[in-house]
């Protein structure tokens, strides 16, 4: 009778979870909804758009112009940190080197990560650093930018990153953030903890399979 | 009736020793098990949890020979932090380590514990020789 309950409560939860995910989708789809209507054939047809990542324009390591355009067709996983990071950045790009080695050869995958600190971080310094790191090609690139252009395309990946406090420190989160090729959210996860980073992993995985992913135009 | 002395002097010297042993030992599992908690909060975000560094980015702290040739250095590595080229386990490091503001005790008991973990072996790196390191900081 015991188990018969568990497996009663255990079937309502995964089927919680299952209506949450909208759409037939296996990710869920992060960020503000909007509901909209749109004509359709002269017809008033109302739809549920998700938060998408807007246009931008930064610099890589090798000094190429990378915009929004440079990902499309592409799903990728966007950070920040900075070089001189005394605290978490080292460990986040230890675990994105997981990321990045398990799916270099994939031509429709990218890493991003968005230096905070532009005025150290120059373009020869994201080289010499990516060098440092091992890691070559255009698989991840390290994007220079305006600090307000960093600042403002924080906020559409949900994060927060900010001026140095009276320590001189820079305060940031060190979230890795999963985008699909519609420049939806998908995942968000502890850059820090090497199981959310494995779980990242997985779960790139899984969005790569989705139907909507693979019939992208 | 002298043997017993002798026997007793002896006794008495023996169990100094061996708490004198013992009392060095637990100054060692003091200093080693603080420590380590000083490196998961001070160090392990950049040289990772088994010491293993990061690339050529942060070096590994497994290079026992580099550790004891620069045993009385330590500490103001550490204190004031460390820059340029320095050879580990055979690969060059060029960057720079910012020094952190610990106290002697705590550098004293972060030293005991990357010199003897990671296969490292050089004992205890005491409060008393980490105050004496940190007057010939450059
Ligand atoms: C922000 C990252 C960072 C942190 C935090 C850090 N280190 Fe380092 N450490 C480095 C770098 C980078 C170097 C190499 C500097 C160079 O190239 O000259 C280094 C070098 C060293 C070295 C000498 C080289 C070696 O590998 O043996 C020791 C010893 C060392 N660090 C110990 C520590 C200890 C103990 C702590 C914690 C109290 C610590 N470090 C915290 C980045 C860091």
């Amino acid at each position: 009778m015991n188990k018969l309950w568990t497996g009663f409560i255990a079937l309502i939860i995964f089927n919680g979870c299952k209506s949450n995910n909208g759409g037939g989708t296996a990710l869920p789809i992060l960020g503000n909804k909007a509901t909209v209507t749109k004509k359709v054939n002269g017809k008033a047809v109302t739809d549920t758009e998700y938060a998408t990542i807007p246009a931008f324009k930064f610099v890589n390591q090798y000094g190429d112009t990378i915009t929004q355009k440079s990902l499309d067709g592409k799903i990728y996983v966007a950070d920040f940190f900075f070089t001189t990071c005394p605290s978490i950045c080292p460990k986040m790009h230890a675990n994105m080197l997981n990321v990045y080695k398990e799916f270099k050869a994939d031509a429709n995958f990218r890493i991003i990560s968005h230096t905070i600190d532009p005025k150290y971080d120059t373009v020869p310094v994201l080289k010499r650093y990516a060098d440092k790191l091992g890691i070559t090609g255009n698989t991840w690139w390290l994007l220079h930018g305006e600090k307000g252009d960093t600042y403002k395309i924080s906020k559409s990946y949900l994060q927060s990153v900010s001026e140095k406090n009276p320590k001189g420190e820079y305060i940031h989160d060190g979230f890795f953030i999963l985008i699909d090729k519609q420049k939806r959210i998908r995942g968000s996860y502890e850059g820090t903890d090497p199981a959310e980073v494995t779980k990242l992993i997985a779960d790139i995985k899984t969005l790569k399979a989705e139907p909507d992913q693979i019939n992208f135009k | 009736m002298k043997l017993r002395i002798i026997g007793l002097i002896a006794g008495a010297v023996l169990i100094l020793a061996a708490s004198c042993q013992s009392e060095q030992e637990m100054e060692f599992a003091r200093y080693y098990s603080a420590g380590s908690l000083v490196y998961q909060q001070h160090c392990q975000n950049c040289h990772g949890d088994k010491g293993q560094g990061l690339q050529i980015l942060i070096p590994p702290l497994t290079d026992s020979v580099f550790l004891k040739n620069n045993k009385t250095k330590l500490a103001c590595f550490v204190k004031n932090g460390l820059e340029g080229k320095i050879t580990i386990n055979g690969r060059v490091f060029d960057d720079q380590m910012q020094g952190d503001d610990l106290s002697p005790l705590e550098i004293a008991k972060v030293l005991t514990y990357i010199a003897n973990s990671y296969g490292n072996k050089l004992g205890t790196i005491t409060l008393q020789q980490v105050q004496n390191d940190l007057k010939t900081c450059e």
